[in-house]
């Protein structure tokens, strides 16, 4: 086989964030609409490498997904090696503006998965008039804690395996193994209690619950769409969400997990894109 | 048939290879059955019915007969195809010395999903 480059691009960028100089890895593909994309808790952008490779949407599209800091590529802030790392919803949201600036990206789409889908639940609720659409991935506006979290840093407990097998059941039973095993290896290879820290937001701080309801399509067009095997954010909890918002569109993915993106591309482009392409029209 | 989860594990040499750190006995409720299962360095060495007078063990995972039935399923339902998705439903109950478990998470995940109907040895 003779070897061929992917067409995404990757670099750093560096910027202040949250008050502090950053180092973060920003990879894009594609021309056209911004659609910028939000990684889950304990992982990274390469979870998006499908749709960058994908003709259909880098058509018309300019695919952006940066690593959070701690996460990929990205570098945890100068100090970090004395700090518990903890995501809240307001450094979350923060990080996401201060990015989007940083690009100059004007009304993108947003889309984010678990993590991701929770926190754009919150800029659909706040900054509606940033976005052109939303796409909640895996969203639901709240999970309770079905584990003790502690086991995910502790120093005897390998940190790499056990954040890999407790989202292994995550992925769906369909998934092509090579794009599981992928899946996987990228919550093998996060820094220690970062997948931790990030639920912190997804299980304690970002509970949107209250307020859920309040969120206005008509200043921002919301797409939610959940894979049937996802225990995590169970279809039942995106079906909840999407009943208490009037104008809010939701999909339940037949055999997809948690991370249809990345799990199984191909299966969940066929329910992407007609998204994508309503969004176009509108 | 969980007495074929000895041959079924130890057929499995990447299996085996993973778990080649862990030995420990642990205790698998099934309904009112209880069964404990020794493993000595990544293989299962013995699997022994209960009921027990005084059994000894590292950590328990007790679950309805019909939650366990579901879970072996050889195609189980959302909600049923993973040890933590049970846990989530609040129908398998994990204690003891749960770092065991959670340090050998994807072995233990592996092992048991090894007695599904039609996974080979």
């Amino acid at each position: 086989m003779s070897a061929s480059f992917e067409p995404i691009v990757g670099r750093y960028m560096n910027l202040q964030l949250l008050g502090r100089p950053h180092r973060l890895y920003v990879e894009e593909a594609g021309q056209g609409v911004p659609l910028l994309c939000l990684h889950t808790a304990g992982s990274d952008g390469r979870q998006y490498r499908a749709l960058m490779n994908h003709k259909d949407i880098t058509a018309r599209h300019r695919v952006i997904a940066f690593d959070m800091p701690w996460h990929g590529k990205s570098s945890p802030p100068s100090g970090w090696h004395d700090e518990e790392y903890q995501l809240t919803s307001q450094q979350y949201t923060t990080m996401i503006l201060e990015v989007m600036q940083a690009l100059e990206l004007d009304k993108p789409i947003v889309m984010g998965c678990s993590i991701g889908g929770r926190i754009v639940l919150h800029l659909a609720l706040e900054h509606p008039e940033r976005f052109r659409a939303i796409i909640g991935l895996q969203a639901g506006a709240h999970v309770d804690p079905y584990y003790d979290l502690n086991f995910l840093h502790r120093s005897d407990v390998h940190g790499g395996e056990v954040c890999g097998a407790i989202v292994s059941g995550l992925v769906g039973p369909d998934a092509p193994d090579k794009e599981r095993w992928e899946t996987l290896w990228h919550y093998m290879q996060g820094g220690p209690g970062v997948f931790k820290g990030d639920l912190y937001f997804y299980k304690l701080d970002g509970d949107i619950r209250g307020r859920v309801a309040q969120i206005d399509t008509t200043r921002c067009p919301l797409f939610l769409l959940s894979g049937e095997y996802d225990y995590s954010c169970t279809p039942e909890e995106t079906l909840a969400v999407a009943g208490s918002i009037p104008g809010c569109e939701v999909t339940i993915m037949k055999g997809l997990g948690h991370f249809p993106m990345s799990e199984d591309p191909q299966a969940f482009l066929t329910h992407l894109l007609p998204v994508l392409e309503k969004i176009g029209r509108s | 048939m969980i007495e074929q989860l000895k041959e079924h594990v130890n057929a499995d040499a990447g299996l085996v290879r993973r778990g080649r750190f862990l030995s420990t006995n642990f205790l698998l409720e099934i309904g009112s059955t209880q069964w404990l299962i020794n493993i000595v360095e990544g293989r299962v060495s013995s699997v022994t019915r209960g009921p027990f007078v005084m059994p000894s063990w590292s950590f328990a995972l007790r679950a309805p007969q019909e939650e366990w039935a579901r879970f072996w399923e050889a195609d189980p339902r959302p909600g049923s195809h993973d040890l933590m998705a049970l846990i989530k439903r609040r129908v398998l109950k994990a204690e003891g010395n749960l770092q065991v478990f959670m340090a050998n998470l994807r072995y233990f995940k592996e092992s048991l999903a090894k007695l599904r109907a039609g996974v080979a040895a």
